[in-house]
């Protein structure tokens, strides 16, 4: 039993922070250090880097670094502390997989290439007004014709859309069967006529999700992924892989960084708020239940290449459910030290494109958007209690 | 990075396993509770047979060798079990001291007593105004020719009133508190001037109060320098607690076990409970106590052996810190679930709740580490003090 790496990972890490340091553009780098976002096509260029020598998370044979899940593991710790854009995740981390599994040959020949090279961008559409926790129930109907499918209905939360060429569906097939056997994975273009993005903007002032309508889009059929009625055990395979990488370790990390950082600047009736015994026990709480969450996800990415395939350890199911605690107890954090100056809202001197760091206090200053955008992590892609559902009949048995 | 155990370690974990499967049910441990000493000294004879309590000593010293994930897995097992017998004091504590302390005259006589099991040991290192400070001693020796004379009082020996030697943590110099000045003296249990008063813990266990007046120890019965064993003490501490993070996970992996088990099988409102959600959820936050914890106990392993003393007491505080409050949340989920069946003694499911609450009272609970853990600086070691 060892925490240390090998060898021969060591030198895989080298060699990562060598390939970031020769192709990261350096006002990338500045950007994301600072905190601020990245236009689209900086991102497309980002990953186009970063996925040089293949995506990082996918298998050789359909362009990938075929990487192991601790080189992956890794790879994403260095490019978050460099840091560098991490890759656009909906083509890479969601569809991609579903396509090379599941998909056909033309599917896999057309659209892998499209994602490694961000060519295509991916939003993902399976929540619907009524169809939230209870995802099975959608119904955003496709009615085949011909060779196409008749596509009516509406997406909700789909994050990413403003800026996405394509969206990977859930939608209703067969509406006389049992709700999860008449569901179809159907993979849309997104210029399609009758399709309409509309932005929700969230409480922490930004735009990330959308509402997707379908009004009479026609799809050909080709687009289809898998067999039709079957989409469900696709979408299920797919938020597995969701769930096993959604730890948010590098996240908190970098918000209990951040605190740290603005406690050592912040006074306390002349003292250092870092130096105050209350501040630091509570973050040493914080850092104890990251480091518990680390140790778990290092578990279970250790023992994921001994597990026999489409099996995962039981303690992989607690990943996404924890870790989402724990990035929201790191963004309690991050208010706690910001204090006061939490209070100014840049947004719109962002939206504007005016988004120079004020000076000092630019951490401070995001802390409470992170803060209210955190309460997202334990409701989207499974919110906890529906997490606590599965885990309590996959694992538990009851 | 390497989360097996060796194929060694593999047959250690099947063995230990099997004998606590075989002799230490329940049942068994009640009839072992009613024995003289609180314990059975039958099962101490097979620890002793196993090699259990030759484990973690060197070979030339017939020991086997083990290191901190072997105490592990001998300790989960352990708490899996609830067992009664001073394997803590004796091996891990008491073993610990004269591992890390003793010249190599005091470990070739006494090591092989303990493997062989004809000696049972203690550590008396609590005193009435120490609480977790294990540097807060007052007990004195002080220079008596070519000897020494102890005066002191120390309680909560843990299986104090069943050992045959105790290991007396007392001071040479300095004052109260101070880091310098602290020896470890080897006394035997019926020496003159020491008189000791056993009873039972909470847990079902046993514990004493030793007082020492006017005790006579030789020179060659000092464990290590006399005015600087609080290194020694430090470290041994850091084991035992990673010892104990073990122990609590063997305990609240059989909680879980046993909570599981009666989900599935008592029936209310004409169904089985466990189909409720209520009690589900509450079931999965159990599973996640469990799972941090035992994360931590292995990353207390692991480091409890690190030779930097400030990476070491981050990391055994910051899994001491998880282990008591994991205690108290499966403690108290694991009795809310089974209802009033869990607050009787009939009941093993209390017994555990007992015991795993004790263990977060041993060395520091989780308060006390995170006090310790927020002032060197955080697990990163990087909130600088000013």
């Amino acid at each position: 039993m060892d925490l240390a790496f090998t060898k021969e990972e060591r030198a895989f890490r080298e060699e990562v922070r060598q390939f970031l340091r020769d192709n990261v553009l350096p006002e990338i780098r500045r950007k994301l250090a600072e905190g601020r976002k990245l236009a689209k096509d900086e991102i497309a260029a980002g990953a186009r880097i970063l996925n040089k020598r293949g995506v990082p998370t996918w298998p050789k044979e359909y362009g990938g670094a075929g990487w192991t899940l601790v080189q992956q593991y890794i790879f994403e710790e260095e490019v978050r502390a460099f840091p560098a854009q991490l890759t656009f995740g909906m083509g890479e981390s969601l569809v991609g997989p579903v396509i090379y599994t599941f998909g056909s040959e033309v599917q896999k020949k057309y659209y892998l290439p499209r994602i490694a090279n961000a060519e295509d961008w991916w939003c993902q559409g399976f929540s619907e007004p009524g169809a939230g926790s209870d995802l099975a129930s959608l119904k955003t109907r496709a009615v085949r014709n011909g060779d196409r499918y008749v596509v009516d209905g509406q997406k909700i939360w789909t994050s990413g859309a403003q800026y996405a060429d394509w969206i990977f569906c859930l939608v209703r097939t067969d509406p006389d069967v049992k709700k999860q056997q008449g569901i179809s994975f159907l993979l849309i273009d997104l210029k399609t006529p009758g399709v309409t993005v509309r932005p929700i903007r969230l409480i922490d002032g930004d735009h990330v999700v959308n509402e997707v309508f379908f009004d009479s889009v026609r799809v050909p059929i080709e687009n289809l992924v898998g067999e039709e009625n079957k989409g469900w055990g696709y979408a299920k395979y797919l938020l597995g892989n969701e769930r096993f990488g959604d730890a948010g370790v590098g996240i908190s990390k970098e918000r209990i960084r951040l605190a740290k950082e603005l406690a050592e600047r912040a006074c306390v009736r002349g003292a250092r708020l870092i130096d105050q015994t209350a501040f630091r026990e509570k973050v040493a709480a914080v850092e104890v239940q990251l480091k518990a969450l680390e140790i778990t996800q290092l578990r279970v990415v250790a023992s994921a290449s001994k597990q026999q395939k489409g099996t995962q350890d039981p303690a992989s199911s607690i990943l996404k459910l924890r870790g989402s605690e724990v990035e929201q107890a790191s963004a309690e954090l991050l208010m706690d030290a910001a204090g006061p100056y939490a209070l100014r809202d840049l947004s719109q001197e962002e939206r504007e494109g005016r988004n120079e760091p004020p000076v000092g206090a630019y951490g401070a200053a995001r802390s409470a958007p992170t803060y209210f955008y955190s309460r997202a992590a334990s409701i989207y892609s499974g919110s906890s209690e529906i997490q606590k559902n599965i885990i309590a009949k996959a694992i538990l048995g009851l | 990075m390497n989360f097996d155990l060796s194929e060694e370690q593999r047959l250690l974990k099947d063995s230990v396993e099997r004998l606590m499967l075989d002799s230490y049910s329940f049942g068994d441990r009640r009839k072992y509770q009613t024995e003289k000493r609180g314990f059975s000294e039958a099962m101490w004879a097979r620890y002793a047979e196993l090699g259990l309590l030759a484990l973690p000593f060197a070979e030339e010293h017939g020991g086997f060798g083990g290191g901190a994930v072997e105490t592990m897995i001998v300790m989960e097992a352990f708490g899996k079990a609830l067992i009664l017998e001073p394997y803590f004091a004796t091996v891990v504590l008491a073993g610990g001291l004269l591992r890390l302390g003793a010249s190599e005259a005091q470990k070739a006589e006494l090591i092989p007593l303990i493997a062989e099991g004809r000696t049972k040991l203690a550590f008396a290192y609590a005193e009435p105004q120490s609480r977790y400070d294990l540097v807060d001693v007052e007990t004195r020796a002080k220079r008596d020719g070519d000897g020494w004379i102890l005066n002191g009082s120390k309680d909560l020996v843990l299986h104090g009133d069943a050992a045959d030697k105790i290991i007396v943590s007392a001071r040479t110099a300095g004052d109260t508190r101070e880091n310098d000045g602290v020896g470890l003296f080897l006394v035997d249990a019926d020496a003159p001037g020491l008189t000791r008063r056993g009873y039972p813990t909470q847990d079902g266990l046993r514990a004493a109060d030793i007082t020492l007046e006017r005790v006579r120890v030789e020179t060659a019965n000092v464990i290590g320098d006399p005015a600087g064993a609080f290194p020694v003490i430090s470290r041994v501490a850091d084991e035992a607690v990673a010892a104990l993070c073990a122990e609590a996970v063997g305990s609240f992996t059989q909680m879980q076990a046993i909570t599981l088990d009666y989900l599935k099988t008592r029936e209310q409102f004409g169904k089985k409970i466990g189909s409720f959600q209520v009690l589900q959820h509450r079931a999965v936050d159990m599973f996640v106590d469990l799972e941090q914890s035992r994360s931590m106990a292995i990353y207390a392993a692991i480091m409890a052996v690190e030779s930097d003393a400030s990476e070491r007491e981050r990391a055994v505080s910051a899994a001491k810190v998880q282990i008591g409050r994991s205690a108290k949340a499966i403690g108290q989920q694991s009795i809310q679930l089974h209802g009033g069946i869990g607050m009787t003694m009939e009941h093993s499911v209390g017994h555990y709740f007992k015991h795993v609450t004790m263990l977060d009272t041993l060395f520091g609970d989780a308060e006390h580490h995170l006090r310790r853990l927020a002032a060197l600086g955080g697990l990163s070691g990087d909130q600088r003090m000013e």
